[in-house]
């Protein structure tokens, strides 16, 4: 039997094991037996200890975290096509694990009772099982073709997996280059470049007896204490250091500490009597480790698809998480975070780019605003982005938008594929009102400041922070600077603008109490976004614009350099720098708990000493706005 | 609801009319947990309600966030009246190997596949429409169900701001790419029907209705207040 549906079903499943080896009767049947659920971001799908299900999972689109009960630990993130709960089932015993959906899942779940008779009848898909149990990998094969991969050592992939250190096997490269002592040093290092590594191992029958580094070509060859017409034996570290192929990540990082050098020896029995099956890293360990941004700034500039993007974006979490509870200062923080994040878009672009039939038919800015634009953006909230794109002669118009267009559409799918959501109010570049030529951004901006009704106001808001994310940035300071010109001939402009920061509503009420949401989906949560951050924004954006101060765009930053600006409000600014510096982490931090923006907060959640840290911001949102109120003359406007 | 027909009509109507009917004696359930949905989804010659036909109907049941692939429904109506351009874009051509039921057959089968259960679809007013044309020239009364459009609902995702120039209608297509939903299978009824089914989904986790009745308000164009 067979549907339209059983067939979208099997040709999702067959691309991933065991059902690529399944007989095309044997994957209709199954196939046909499939319910298909969709899971809500953190919801469960099963709980530690509860007696399995008649199913297993296959992931189709999303991600599911496998988790320990009571600890924060991901032992594992399941991707697409990833396969999980099904040892319990065959093992007959209760889940072992917990999985929640990681972000919008939509799951196949398998009866088992359709899959038991296949898994025994079929060998291959046997063999798969046990192994990839006994590995303890969800698919040994993927582990098998890693590291294979010519001159690129493993890479990140499964990285939120690695904060269980002491049960993670290390993932090695195994691409081994090897010379004989003879072999002459011009030669070695020859090929070495040619394969890109960075080490070389010397053996002899089959066994390393020595190992050359980049290290001992810099300091014995190019000092000129060797020449590189002299054998390998002359500069080879020997005997080599071996370990066992089994070694942990921690163990790895402990033997590289302990003799301080930069590369392990693996052979079979972790002597050097058998033969080396692999050549271990810092870098490898670093990346497993994923705790470093230089290391993830290399494996998303080497990365070529989304999809690796998006576990690199795991990481960058992870990495979050770890500066925040070690209390790392938010200034330094949002730079490293945002570093990374702007690395990741530069990259989707650029593959996007690559991927257009014909390259960009003139030069082009892609704008990151709001948020991402101040170099705010620590998780990953909505995309807000625009085009700019040269003038072109008239004739040109239309083909030319019609091409920026397919571009912006392209990238913000890709985005949203690596974990950026897309905006609810379609600003975006693959919008035609947010991808325009420099001549028609001069245009909309400036209808937007000779007009500032409330729309404009908010669309100004938004834009202004804009950023130079990618290409052409000579473009995005010719708009910059039309729009301070601009700005100076209608000061009327700032005046509407400071109203408009003035309208977010209070955060406090009259007792000083946190003023909660009154309906809608988030009643009695306190609002951090709209009634905190915002009006301590729109107040910066304000305030640097008059001072025509532009390239800083971060909040914080913009707050110190008006207290350089202006040395009788020092005090002031220096407080809402803080102000805003606090606020944004506490967003941080409410978001990495609860997965999602931190948008919302539980109050009753809160400690007293959190209490207090946001009403003492609180004090100084007022004391901004007052300032506006009275330098913008706002009480003129009709309120 | 009974009162809709006569008794007097009441006893021309065929038993399987009569079974469908009585099943919205029953209440829905207020939770959208506990409610069945029915999206569904027709192939037909063209858009006009008088002379063109059903092709075919697929639909699946949406219970819980959860889809039985065995459960859903897909029948295939035989043709009289056939327009080539048509058939074109769908790929069912007139003598396809698919098996093909009578046009009251199909309508039999989809009665008692959807019972009362609430219809979802994508502009879900043709589908019904369609559907309530076959069953006037069948001497049947119209369909007694609620429906749910994710055309329009998809609307209410979208912020509400007067700067940003909501299109009229977003098409399914529009709908599928913006919730990369693969769009292998579009044009077989079946295969729309999936996508709807996943679309819907996705716009209910971001509405987030209270209830049943909240969903259904939630059709309707936000109203503004000072």
């Amino acid at each position: 039997m067979k549907n339209t549906i059983s067939e979208r079903v099997a040709d999702f499943l067959k691309k991933f094991p065991p059902f690529n080896i399944l007989a095309e009767h044997q994957l209709e049947k199954l196939s046909y037996e499939v319910t298909i659920i969709h899971k809500e971001n953190n919801s469960l799908v099963f709980a530690e200890k509860e007696p399995p299900h008649n199913f297993f999972y296959v992931v189709h689109k999303g991600a599911v975290a496998l988790t320990k009960k009571g600890s924060q630990q991901m032992l594992d993130i399941c991707d697409e096509g990833d396969i999980f709960g099904l040892r319990p089932l065959l093992a007959h015993e209760n889940y072992k694990l917990q999985a929640t959906a990681r972000e919008e899942t939509i799951l196949y779940a398998i009866p088992i009772q359709e899959f038991r008779p296949i898994a025994l009848e079929n060998q291959q898909v046997g063999d798969f099982l046990i192994e990839s149990f006994a590995s303890n990998t969800r698919n040994p094969y993927s582990l098998k073709h890693r590291g294979k991969l010519y001159g690129v050592p493993n890479e990140t992939e499964g990285n939120p997996e690695t904060k269980m250190l002491d049960l993670q096997p290390v993932r090695y490269s195994t691409n081994l280059v090897t010379c004989s002592k003879e072999t002459q040093i011009k030669s070695l290092a020859a090929s070495m470049t040619q394969r890109n590594v960075g080490c070389v191992l010397v053996t002899q029958d089959g066994l390393p007896i020595g190992i050359i580094t980049n290290k001992d070509l810099r300091n014995k060859v190019a000092t000129g204490l060797v020449s590189i017409t002299e054998n390998a034996e002359a500069i080879m570290s020997s005997p080599v250091i071996t370990y066992s192929k089994d070694l942990t990540i921690t163990q790895a990082q402990m033997a590289l500490m302990k003799s301080q050098i930069s590369h392990l020896c693996l052979t079979e029995d972790g002597t050097t009597d058998t033969p080396a099956i692999g050549i271990l890293s810092k870098h490898d360990v670093m990346v497993a480790l994923g705790n470093n941004p230089a290391v993830l700034m290399r494996a998303i500039k080497r990365a070529t698809d989304s999809q690796r993007l998006r576990t690199v974006r795991y990481s960058i979490l992870n990495l979050l998480q770890g500066y925040l509870e070690q209390n790392i200062p938010m200034g330094l923080v949002c730079k490293i975070i945002s570093e990374l994040n702007d690395a990741t878009i530069k990259q989707v672009i650029q593959i996007c780019v690559d991927q257009m039939e014909t390259p960009p038919p003139v030069k082009f800015t892609w704008l990151a605003m709001g948020s991402q634009g101040r170099g705010e953006q620590l998780l990953t909230t909505d995309q807000d982005n625009a085009i700019l794109y040269e003038d072109v002669p008239t004739e040109k118009k239309e083909e030319t938008q019609a091409y920026f267009l397919q571009l912006g559409k392209q990238i913000s799918t890709e985005l949203n594929l690596v974990g950026f959501e897309y905006c609810p109010a379609e600003m975006m570049a693959s919008n035609p009102l947010w991808c325009h030529s420099l001549e028609e951004w001069k245009e909309v901006t400036s209808h937007w400041m000779n007009n500032p009704g409330p729309d404009e106001i908010l669309l100004s808001s938004i834009f202004f922070d804009f950023n130079v994310n990618y290409g052409e940035k000579a473009l995005a300071d010719e708009l910059s600077l039309h729009i301070f010109e601009n700005a100076k001939k209608y000061p009327q402009f700032l005046t509407h603008l400071a109203s408009g920061a003035l309208q977010n509503p209070s955060p406090s009420g009259f007792f000083r109490d946190f003023l909660v949401e009154q309906d809608g989906e988030h009643k009695d949560f306190f609002d951090l976004k709209l009634r905190a951050l915002m009006p301590i924004i729109d107040a910066a954006r304000v305030l640097i614009l008059s001072h025509a101060i532009k390239s800083i765009n971060n909040t914080a930053e913009r707050y110190e350099k008006l207290a350089e600006l202006e040395p009788k409000n020092k005090e002031l600014y220096l407080a809402a720098s803080y102000a805003s510096k606090a606020l944004l982490k506490f967003r941080t931090r409410q978001g990495l708990q609860h997965n999602d923006s931190g948008r919302y907060i539980a109050l009753d959640q809160l400690n007293k000493e959190e209490k207090i840290k946001l009403k003492r911001t609180f004090k100084t949102i007022k004391e901004i706005q007052e300032l506006l109120q009275v330098r913008f003359q706002v009480k003129n406007l009709l309120r | 609801m009974m009162g809709f027909f006569s008794k007097k009509k009441h006893l021309e109507l065929p038993e399987f009319w009569l079974k469908y009917a009585s099943h919205f004696k029953d209440k829905l359930p207020e939770t959208i947990s506990e409610n069945t949905f029915v999206v569904l989804d027709t192939e037909t010659t063209g858009f006009n309600m008088t002379k063109d036909r059903m092709l075919c109907i697929g639909a699946l049941k949406l219970r819980d966030n959860t889809m039985v692939v065995k459960e859903s429904f897909e029948v295939y109506v035989e043709q009289e009246h056939y327009d080539a351009e048509s058939a074109e874009i769908h790929g069912i051509l007139k003598k396809s190997k698919k098996e093909r039921v009578t046009e009251l057959e199909a309508l039999q089968q989809f009665l008692a596949y959807a019972k009362n259960h609430v219809l979802v679809g994508h502009h879900v007013l043709f589908d019904v429409g369609m559907i309530n044309a076959a069953l006037r020239r069948n001497g049947l009364p119209q369909l007694l169900n609620k429906t749910l459009d994710t055309g329009l609902l998809y609307k209410r995702t979208l912020l509400i701001s007067s700067v940003l120039r909501k299109k009229e209608n977003y098409s399914l297509d529009e709908l599928a790419e913006k919730f990369r939903i693969s769009k292998k299978d579009r044009h077989t009824a079946l295969g729309d029907t999936l996508i709807t089914a996943i679309a819907f989904l996705v716009i209910m986790e971001k509405l987030k209705p209270k209830n049943l009745k909240d969903l259904f308000k939630k059709q309707n164009p936000p109203k503004f207040g000072l």
